[in-house]
């Protein structure tokens, strides 16, 4: 992250590099450029001072060929992106993948899987229609697939290629290449699907706040009311579309290289990339565990579509409530947790 | 053993371009795709400088240090070559590399791009010395015969110099004390951060 923000913060840190070039002219030799002999030319002229003050460390000019993008001569912001794809984005990666596993695991031994509040009731209710259910696995499939993918280009390198050698860990990444490439279309349609589909059930309000400061029934016994969506389900959703959002767009700027930016646009968009995947990676870990092992029940809603009526009244009280009427649903079982 | 550096005198380059067809010539390297190119700054005013620029071939690549499989190698001249069959074509060299060295073909549908291109310093690649199979894919191998990097060999003002380090900073040492004046060895303190005092 100290990197990313370098990376930002690149037109500030250029200018400081400029300061000493005012000061002093010796100094341009020892900064900007540094001759081979080690020596700093001893009677640089006014001219040339001129001319390092000009190119403000990112050197350009004009190429006679036409590929505009050739006239950058020097980029030393490349080798902060390479600290940050080499260095902090793997302490990224391993804290936020591995802390979140480290987490789950945990949160299962001490907690279990969560059951249905008074058991299966034995009726059920419509919780996801087809579209629902489609717009959701849509965007599963697709996310499963380009984490997979995303995450070979990441740690691969690490992980697979000494086991299983060059020539096989390239026909890999060449296929997740295309994987990851192709499978943006989709992954971009689902998210807009599920926007469109259940924005109006995710308005933030207060019910969702006491929910979370109730800990969400996952820590404690709270009695937590939620309607369609609970507040971490809120959350889930949030970080997904917006997140999903971020990644769409800087993962399209990445497969269309330098058509809507510079250089500089390209590695603020890759760094990007690679954040916000990694953190909704490690949040959607925790939304397929509490999905399908963490919590009895609550598979069905976007597997057959069709809930037990316990498990509903227990995680969204006030949607059965709503579906119902309150005079057919009287409270069964206490709310207690997320999905 | 050598370690082999390209260095560009900014005073003598008259930005004809003959380095970059030269290595265009000898490597029969494919439309759009430049290994070496000619950029000049300030262009039209007080102090215009042009520079021939390829890879530098760094000491610690950024782009081997990038590189999600790992494609990259450096010779025991300390030349930075890559393998054509292991490249994915993802591009992120060229984001890491200081001086826009790796070139792409474009290659199917959007702007995917084919396997990366960059200067050899004529040193061609993984393949055995002077086979087809290495010409195909990397252009000639020079230095196995004996030779050095065309486009500085055939430099008409000898600004750009190629070679052991320390013998082309010597040839550069001794202009810049005979004319008085230079203005860097351009890329040096990026490529070469161990060179201080070489």
């Amino acid at each position: 992250m100290r990197k990313f923000i370098s990376l930002t913060g690149r037109l500030m840190a250029v200018a400081l590099l400029a300061l000493p070039l005012l000061a002093a002219a010796p100094a341009v030799a020892q900064t900007q450029g540094q001759t081979p002999t080690g020596q700093a030319p001893q009677n640089l002229t006014e001219q040339e001072v001129k001319l390092f003050q000009q190119l403000n460390g990112n050197v350009a000019g004009r190429v006679s060929i036409p590929d505009a993008k050739s006239g950058l001569l020097i980029q030393p912001e490349g080798k902060e992106w390479r600290d940050f794809w080499r260095d902090d984005s793997k302490l990224l990666k391993g804290g936020a993948l591995l802390g979140m596993l480290a987490v789950l695991v945990v949160f299962f031994f001490v907690r279990g899987r969560i059951p249905i509040e008074g058991g299966r009731s034995g009726r059920t209710v419509v919780r996801f229609n087809g579209i629902e259910r489609f717009a959701h696995w849509l965007t599963a499939t697709c996310f499963i697939l380009l984490a997979l993918s995303g995450l070979n280009i990441a740690i691969g390198r690490e992980l697979i290629l000494p086991l299983i050698g060059p020539e096989a860990f390239t026909a890999l990444s060449q296929a997740g290449k295309y994987v990851h490439n192709y499978l943006s279309f989709p992954f971009t349609l689902g998210i807009v699907l599920m926007l469109v589909l259940w924005v109006k059930d995710n308005i933030p309000g207060k019910v969702d706040i006491d929910w979370l400061m109730a800990g969400g029934g996952l820590v404690g016994k709270g009695h937590a009311h939620a309607r369609k969506f609970n507040g971490g389900q809120k959350i889930v959703f949030w970080s997904t579309v917006l997140g999903g959002g971020v990644i769409a767009v800087t993962g399209f700027i990445l497969m269309f290289p330098f058509w809507f930016t510079d250089m500089a646009g390209m590695q603020l968009s890759q760094v990007l990339h690679t954040v916000v995947s990694i953190l909704l990676i490690a949040l959607i870990m925790a939304h397929i565990y509490i999905g399908s092992l963490g919590m009895e029940g609550a598979f069905d809603a976007m597997g057959s579509g069709e809930v037990d009526l316990n498990w509903a009244r227990a995680h969204h009280d006030l949607w059965v409530e709503e579906m119902f009427g309150k005079r057919d649903a009287p409270r069964g079982g206490q709310p207690v947790a997320a999905e | 053993m050598a370690r082999m550096k390209f260095l560009c005198d900014a005073e003598r380059c008259i930005e004809c371009n003959a380095c970059v067809t030269a290595c265009k010539n000898e490597h029969e390297v494919p439309w759009g795709i430049n290994r070496r190119r000619v950029v000049t700054i300030n262009d039209g005013k007080p102090g215009e400088r042009s520079i021939s620029m390829a890879c530098m071939h760094c000491t610690d690549a950024p782009c081997a240090a990038v590189c999600p499989v790992d494609c990259f190698y450096t010779t025991a001249d300390g030349v930075v070559l890559h393998s054509k069959d292991l490249c994915i074509g993802c591009g992120y060299c060229f984001y890491a590399c200081p001086f826009g060295a790796p070139q792409y073909p474009q290659l199917g549908n959007f702007g995917s791009r084919g396997k990366m291109d960059k200067c050899t310093f004529c040193a061609g690649g993984p393949e055995e010395d002077i086979t087809p199979a290495e010409y195909g894919k990397y252009g000639s191998n020079r230095l196995a015969e004996g030779k050095l990097p065309l486009c500085a060999e055939m430099c008409s003002t000898k600004a750009l110099l190629a070679g052991d380090g320390e013998v082309i900073a010597a040839i550069y040492k001794e202009r810049v004390v005979k004319r008085g004046y230079g203005t860097g060895a351009w890329g040096w303190s990026t490529a070469y951060p161990d060179s201080r005092g070489a």
